[in-house]
């Protein structure tokens, strides 16, 4: 009864030539290139729906609603078509003992083949009972479930870094999922929520090359996660010309101008978001006026007040660099930013004291 | 406790108890036991949170401008509520005013989280509930058209089109993978509706799911990105340049336009798809009026969407604020969230410690101790293994708040009652609600039952939708006007602020009545609590052994099976829970105890 991807594809109506339109836009969102369209829609053509057990752990559920909100491909084409989403608690229709009795049965008939993707993570406090599932932790479900997964999506900050719950003083000791389960291959797909293309991306990229894409030092995709907001900012040139917003709703905020001195986050944060951009590439925080806070990063939440500029951080080696270029070109338009900049330098002093204060107190 | 009465329900758990966990389509993790009678009735009802997150805690100390972005993970469904909430809170704290087109923003994006937040529930958390996809293959096409065009203008509805769907569902059956339609509930003769409605319905399931990334797209213009936008203390981040050079890069005439796109096709996709759809399948089930729990005796609403900014007043809000006790439909009582003696939370029967647990604690002065004791006669099981819970004992992670002594349902249905009992201020939701009742034949009464919450939640998707167009025309008259301010930032800067403030802010977010308090001390956050609206639905007893709204609203409602809980999802569905929300943050008393120990 296995059918192949494009079997599927087929039968609900799409045609051929959007088939190959889509391995086409597939292998231009990965940075492939045109040419390797014709692989992926070989591999679509030959290959079986895979079987994806997608558990909840400590979570806000941002994950699950980013993922429903993909334009290429269509979330209901990745549920229907590109992958057998086989339990997932937020969309199944079945509840109680039938949906345990899903779990089971996926696990036995699929064992070592299914892609298990985790939402949240397992909080490790009284014996993991802050996280029930079923009557029992969570923990345990998950570290079951990995036991004869195929490989495992880290989806979004929770399962990656931990995120908001894991937090100091970090209370119920939320724990990245990395740290419960080993021998398995983990794929990390950071961000508060990440990206709903990416996240179909990484999915599809993994169904169409039947691996796992490249990962970097601390686990995430490089094709997504390789570069530095900061790097691909459209607002970029104002940054390199000195020209930044200084308050809100100023004169400089309604012309665009760079988000650097408001607490923006892009020059040290790894994702996506200034590329593909957001729900169907209609913005992203720069784009709305809001700087960066740097929710791909590991503790993110741990380094200060999102509206410190990132030099008042003192564990990046860049922030120099940054204030560098920044100041040079100040002292290029003028001597009045210049005085400005000084004056920064005074506020960042004063600022890391209070940052270390707020540390002690956790 | 065994049998006993409380707000006129006969509690009995004498009966078979069956347990659901998980209850699927919801945000969160949410357990309910119930006593079944010999008929299959359930006599007594239990529900319970399961998880705990202790956001309060976590928030001590830090920046109170920051506080908007920790608070709005609570929840990514009702994603941007709570952070409105907080900015409001903090804002209230500091007596910072902010612009109009701040607060005219902030209410296109709260209209727009409702709109999506009620279409995505209705059609991909709640409609399996009615809805039979199985059913849906044996439906005529032909006349699965002749129905879809007998009750919309909605384009696609050719038989040609549903045969085409049909077909695509015969496979995907066929396929023997049937992914998260697999082991359900299909052929339970509690499902009512006919072929061709089921297939309508399971068209509309796939066209939501595409159409609702479009919704939230305006989240993404001004907040950046959705789920999570980004807020502001003081205002809203993104700029007003319509005129000028730079335009580009702040919200110009081209993301105004975005916008209206947007609105338009949200109306036209609530009136055309959702509430025809709505109508139909209350139709079928306009004999099943079980699941009216406490909503015809305990109604609490904190009012939204301020007309003009700053101004909280209840005549100034487009979503009604007020309390309901006794069933008392004719006296709406003021609701004060700095009241002490109005709100208030127990943990009697929840997983946490006060020192005197016979008295409940206002917000402001909350203790959020956790205390992880599965405990009590009738309790099976061991302490990572639970079998049964003893709702005698401590039993959720949930408190039990209370507004004046007592417990209270909040959400859809109360705000759309609440309008309904003030036709002057609230046409709009009058006229709506009885067009839809006298469209079927039923007496207001009907919507006190699950039935009933789930048609309030069209309804008030409706009325969203329509107001969403207004404000964004509110939004290009004041601009025209020549006001482009959108943030006020006199007292950004925190040496600005008082050594000690405190404050309290309110939504009512999709689910209900949202509540966060703050207090700040020496810049920096001192306390913070949130009551959310799961918190006051999924509530456990009290100490007086007064139940909550989930469990009100499952006692006395048969099962066609008792081992397919599909009345109880349908009931516990019509609430649209979110137990990420609702299970307690803690407090800064008690807190240290773990934390520390195991860093």
């Amino acid at each position: 009864m296995t059918e192949t991807f494009y079997d599927v594809l087929r039968r609900q109506g799409i045609s051929r030539r959007s088939f190959l339109k889509f391995c086409s836009l597939t292998a231009t969102s990965l940075g492939l290139g045109s040419a390797y369209a014709p692989k992926i829609a070989h591999a679509m053509e030959t290959k079986p729906r895979t079987p994806v057990i997608w558990l909840e752990g400590l979570e806000c559920t941002c994950c699950s609603e980013s993922f429903i909100r993909s334009a290429h491909p269509l979330t209901k084409d990745v549920v229907l078509s590109m992958l057998s989403l086989d339990y997932h608690v937020t969309l199944m229709a079945a509840a109680g003992h039938q949906a345990e009795k899903q779990l089971d049965e996926i696990k036995k008939k699929y064992k070592g083949n299914y892609i298990l993707a985790v939402e949240g993570n397992p909080p490790l406090n009284e014996d993991g009972m802050y996280c029930i599932e079923g009557g029992r932790p969570f923990v345990e479900i998950l570290k079951e479930t990995a036991a004869d997964a195929k490989a495992v999506i880290a989806w979004g900050a929770c399962a990656s870094w931990g995120c908001v719950q894991a937090a100091k003083p970090n209370p119920t000791r939320a724990t990245p999922i990395d740290k419960v389960i080993s021998g398995k291959p983990i794929i990390k797909v950071p961000g508060c929520p990440p990206i709903a293309e990416v996240m179909t991306a990484v999915v599809t990229y993994m169904l169409t090359f039947d691996r796992l894409p490249e990962l970097d030092r601390q686990g995430r995709p490089k094709m997504f996660y390789g570069q530095r907001i900061h790097d691909k900012c459209y607002r970029r040139p104002h940054f390199d010309a000195g020209q930044f917003v200084e308050q809100w709703d100023d004169d400089a905020a309604r012309k665009g101008y760079c988000l650097y001195k408001m607490g923006c986050k892009g020059p040290t944060t790894y994702n996506a978001c200034s590329t593909v951009r957001w729900n169907d590439g209609v913005s992203f925080p720069i784009q709305s006026g809001h700087g960066c806070i740097g929710c791909s990063e590991d503790g993110f939440w741990d380094k200060g007040s999102f509206y410190d500029r990132v030099t008042d951080i003192k564990q990046f080696g860049i922030e120099a660099n940054a204030d560098k270029v920044g100041g040079t070109a100040a002292a290029i338009a003028g001597a009045g930013v210049v005085a400005h900049a000084a004056l920064s330098a005074l506020k960042k002093a004063k600022k890391s004291d209070s940052a270390e204060k707020v540390t002690g107190d956790n | 406790m065994g049998a006993y009465e409380t707000q006129g329900f006969k509690m009995d758990n004498s009966g078979k108890r069956v347990v659901v966990d998980p209850i699927c389509r919801i945000e969160g993790h949410l357990r309910v036991e119930v006593n079944l009678d010999k008929d299959n009735v359930i006599r007594n009802a239990v529900s319970t949170g399961t998880m705990w997150r202790g956001l309060e805690v976590i928030l001590k100390g830090r920046d109170p401008r920051d506080a908007w972005a920790f608070t709005e993970r609570i929840c990514g469904v009702c994603t941007g509520t709570h952070a409105l909430t907080s900015v409001r809170a903090v804002e209230d704290a500091l007596s910072i005013k902010i612009p109009e087109n701040a607060n005219t923003i902030r209410n296109l994006m709260q209209l727009n989280l409702h709109v999506h937040d009620h279409l995505v529930h209705f059609y991909h958390l709640h409609a399996l509930d009615w809805v039979d996809i199985v059913s849906a293959l044996k439906a005529d096409p032909k006349r699965t058209s002749e129905l879809a065009q007998s009750i919309s203008n909605w384009p696609l509805s050719s038989p040609g089109y549903f045969r085409d769907l049909q077909n695509r569902l015969k496979k995907f059956v066929d396929s023997g993978q049937l992914g998260p339609f697999a082991n359900a509930y299909w052929g339970n003769p509690a499902y009512k509706l006919p072929p061709e409605a089921n297939l309508m319905a399971t068209a509309h399931y796939l066209e939501a799911l595409d159409f609702q990334k479009e919704i939230v797209k305006i989240h993404t213009i001004f907040g950046g990105k959705n789920p999570h936008p980004n807020w502001l203390v003081g205002g809203v981040p993104c700029a007003i340049n319509v005129h000028d050079t730079g335009a580009v890069g702040a919200i110009n005439m081209e993301r105004l336009n975005l916008v209206k796109s947007i609105v338009d096709r949200a109306k036209e996709f609530v009136e055309q798809v959702y509430i025809p759809d709505l109508l139909t399948i209350a139709s079928f089930y306009k004999g099943w009026l079980y699941g009216g729990g406490l909503s015809s005796q305990a109604l609490l609403s904190y009012g939204d969407l301020p007309e003009r900014a700053n101004d909280y007043s209840p005549a100034n809000l487009m979503l009604p604020r007020g309390a309901i006790i006794g069933g008392k439909l004719d006296k709406i009582h003021e609701v004060d969230l700095k009241d002490p003696e109005q709100i208030q939370e127990f943990v009697n029967h929840s997983w946490y410690k006060y020192a005197d647990e016979s008295k409940g604690l206002h917000p402001f002065d909350g203790v959020t101790e956790p205390n992880y004791k599965p405990e009590g006669p009738n309790f099976k099981g061991t302490r990572t293994k639970i079998d049964n819970l003893d709702e005698s004992a401590k039993y959720s992670w949930i408190k039990a708040p209370r507004w004046r002594g007592n417990a209270m349902e909040v959400g859809c249905l109360s705000r759309m009652v609440l309008g309904y009992l003030q036709p002057k201020q609230f046409p709009f939701i009058k006229e709506t609600i009885d067009g839809v009742l006298k469209k079927l034949d039923v007496p207001v009464t009907a919507l006190f039952s699950t039935l009933g919450r789930t048609a309030a939640r069209g309804i008030e998707a409706l009325y969203c939708a329509d107001l969403q167009v207004k404000q964004l025309d509110k939004l290009i008259a004041n601009i025209k006007a020549g006001d482009s301010s959108t943030a006020n930032v006199e007292k950004w800067d925190p040496s600005t602020w008082p050594k000690e403030a405190k404050g309290a802010g309110f939504t009512e977010a999709p689910r209900g009545a949202l509540g966060h308090w703050i207090k700040i001390k020496d810049t920096k956050i001192d306390n913070y609590q949130c009551v959310v609206p799961t918190t006051w639905n999924g509530s456990p007893r009290d100490g007086k052994g007064q139940i909550g709204a989930y469990e009100a609203a499952l006692m006395n409602t048969p099962l066609a099976k008792a081992d397919e809980p599909l009345e109880i999802l349908r009931t516990l569905h019509s609430f649209d829970p979110c137990l990420a929300c609702s299970t307690h943050v803690m407090s800064p008393d008690g807190q240290e105890l773990t934390s520390v120990k195991v860093r």
